[in-house]
């Protein structure tokens, strides 16, 4: 190989972060809106919103090691804060005391904890602190007794069955059915095309800024030790450090992603209910990021938006044959592919430079920013 | 009085019947420290065997029995199914067998719903389990009191072909050191199949015990799944006594509970009650003592 090529495939990864930003934005900001119908538009918007979802997993599951399949708890609390102030909005400006679903259930007296909800500040600091802050508690609780691998997974799993359950069983919060019939987001029309295309806007805004941050904490010395803590956990502590709040910050970022793409979710798609954030959907969280790779940077987030248009242009023609292809996907990649579509880029890349091999987890690595890590 | 006679018995039949679903859980944890999510739809699997058997069979009684037998046979061979077919490959890793055998379980789940339908089917009970029995002025139905009996016979057996058998030796000495039971002669393949076999076997008879108290859906095995998972979490690995224990302590609480709020509400404070208690004991109430830092 001349020398010229070598250099050129050196300086390809430095130039890839940006010119692939900048290609993603035109992409969403750009193509879409142009090329999608606007049930379409809608349609992706809602992929975006798991890929968000997706990309706090891959950060705790894939580079992290922490096997989250709760992560519908935190999706769910966003949701349903959202979905909660959006009926107060809507009830306050027909004058109405409560919700109208609450009216046909007979209810007449707006219950205690929906009523902070009603300010749109208050609900929006929820959005962002809640699912954070009991992921923190958890962690805490969890983490720090060294509780770890197979019993953390359950715990998560748990958790996402209780919550699931205790919705379904509160009549105030719309029960088995959910809320639904939202009108406005924040003042504006949901039914305005206008409107809608930019709440589309917000989650591409959201979804490309998120991938910032977590590139941002995957090159810091942070996203080091996480690997660190994933791969030898006892030889992280014998260096001094303790492993439990290296996972704490880890699974309280994909709480908050989480809790951010199911407040998107929500005005979005125009209802939330249990069987959105119960023991299955969680689980399926985790197949995109599986397929597209689970230690990468955009592998989940890409892996996510497949999944999510398989899913859905599969099951308009085949409803019981999704369920099959997602069982056997599950088998086939986390089985015998856990590196996922990803990890045959390093193959790929070896075969083209048979000298260098590469890292299984190939990540263009620029390193230069040195983040004060959070402990 | 009554009341808090009924609450115990709710309690003890609710543990009973986690018992049973969690038993072979517990087996093939501590045996590979693999989690089989797909133990649920094994499960699933006994109700239906139930179901299939009672429309050869018209006499409720006899079907129970045969059922019982074959419940445990299809639980048994599919576990071994498993075993063979994917969970060898990666005893390395533990994490990613638990989402494998999901998928395992979404499989036979959407498999369910199309051999038998969505609907939930139902299996009649033989009329000596018909009725209850009153016990210090609380009615207890009699299909309980033979879950609980089943429970007690399961673990009975369960233990006693651990502690006699040549092959329960086999077991206890691959779980307790791999490596040196297998320096000693002892397949571990043949273990391990074996190991998998019973404890989805037992899952089987679970899912033919549910057959009497409740109607049969695709998605059985998977309501009793979590609750099973954590009775292991909390009992430990290795030792059935910790099973049973943790077993009737979540059944029990979960009934007590459950009478002071509600159902859902009961769900969350157990899960918060675990959470606390691992901070006690991280490793739940028995393990198998080791030297490693893991």
């Amino acid at each position: 190989m001349t020398t010229a090529l070598t250099e050129r495939l050196r300086d390809y990864p430095r130039a890839t972060p940006l010119l692939g930003f900048g290609l993603a934005a035109i992409l969403l900001f750009g193509v879409a809106p142009a090329v999608l119908s606007d049930f379409r538009l809608n349609l992706l918007a809602k992929f975006l919103c798991f890929a968000i979802v997706a990309a706090g997993i891959g950060l705790a599951w894939g580079r992290g090691g922490m096997l989250t399949l709760g992560q519908g708890v935190f999706f769910g609390i966003g949701a349903y804060i959202m979905a909660m102030h959006m009926q107060l909005a809507d009830a306050a400006r027909l004058g109405n005391d409560v919700p109208e679903f609450m009216e046909i259930a007979g209810i007449r007296e707006l219950p205690g904890f929906w009523q902070p909800f009603s300010s749109a500040p208050v609900a929006i600091i929820a959005i962002l602190v809640l699912p954070g802050l009991i992921a923190a508690i958890l962690g805490f609780g969890v983490f720090k007794r060294r509780v770890r691998g197979a019993y953390f997974a359950i715990l998560s799993q748990a958790l996402a069955a209780a919550l699931a359950i205790l919705l379904t069983g509160q009549q105030a919060i719309g029960g088995f059915t959910g809320l639904s019939d939202f009108r406005a987001f924040f003042g504006f029309t949901l039914s305005d095309p206008v409107n809608r295309q930019m709440l589309f806007f917000i989650a591409a805004g959201t979804l490309l800024a998120v991938v910032a941050l977590i590139r941002q904490l995957n090159n810091s010395r942070y996203g080091e030790l996480l690997v660190a803590v994933r791969d030898a956990e006892e030889r992280v502590r014998f260096l001094g450090y303790d492993p439990a709040n290296i996972k704490i910050v880890a699974y309280v970022v994909a709480a908050f992603l989480a809790g951010i793409a199911g407040a998107l979710f929500t005005p979005i798609v125009g209802i939330i209910s249990p069987a959105d954030i119960g023991i299955v959907p969680s689980i399926a969280f985790l197949i995109g990021v599986a397929i597209g790779g689970r230690t990468t940077l955009l592998g989940p987030v890409l892996g996510a938006i497949g999944v999510a248009w398989a899913q859905t242009s599969l099951s308009e023609s085949f409803p019981s044959g999704w369920t099959y292809l997602q069982g056997v996907l599950f088998i086939v990649v986390v089985g015998f592919i856990p590196a996922g579509l990803a990890g045959l880029w390093p193959l790929f890349k070896g075969w083209l430079d048979s000298r260098k091999p590469a890292p299984p987890t190939a990540e263009p690595a620029v390193g230069t920013e040195e983040k004060v890590e959070a402990r | 009085m009554d009341v808090l006679i009924g609450q115990l018995f709710t309690g003890l039949s609710l543990g009973s019947i986690l018992l049973l679903a969690a038993l072979g859980l517990a087996l093939t944890f501590g045996q590979m420290g693999v989690i089989n999510m797909a133990h649920g739809e094994f499960i699933m699997a006994g109700c239906y065997t139930t179901y299939v058997v009672q429309q050869v069979f018209s006499s409720a009684g006899v079907s129970l029995l045969v059922s019982l037998l074959l419940g445990f046979l299809v639980g048994g061979l599919l576990g071994a199914a498993l075993e063979m077919g994917l969970i060898r490959y990666m005893y390395d890793r533990p994490l990613d067998t638990l989402l494998v055998t999901f998928g395992v379980g979404l499989v036979l789940q959407q498999a369910a719903r199309d051999i038998f339908g969505a609907p939930a089917k139902n299996v009649l009970v033989p009329e000596w389990l018909s009725g209850g029995i009153t016990i210090a002025g609380a009615v207890v139905p009699k299909t309980r009191i033979f879950i609980l009996v089943l429970a007690i016979v399961a673990v009975t057996a369960l233990a006693a072909v651990l502690k006699t058998t040549p092959m329960g030796r086999r077991i206890r000495a691959v779980v307790q050191n791999r490596g040196l039971a297998e320096t000693s002669g002892i397949s571990s393949r043949f273990t391990d199949i074996s190991t998998f076999f019973i404890g989805s076997g037992l899952a089987g008879v679970a899912g033919v015990a549910l057959t009497l108290i409740g109607s049969t859906s695709p998605t059985i095995g998977q309501s009793y799944l979590i609750d099973a998972f954590l009775v292991v979490v909390i009992g430990g690995l290795g030792q059935i006594k910790g099973t049973v224990i943790a077993a009737f302590a979540l059944g029990l609480l979960n009934s007590f509970i459950e009478y002071s709020t509600t159902a859902s509400i009961a769900k969350v404070i157990v899960f918060v009650l675990i959470v606390i208690f691992l901070q006690v004991r991280p490793q739940g109430l028995f393990t198998v003592r080791t030297r490693s830092l893991a």
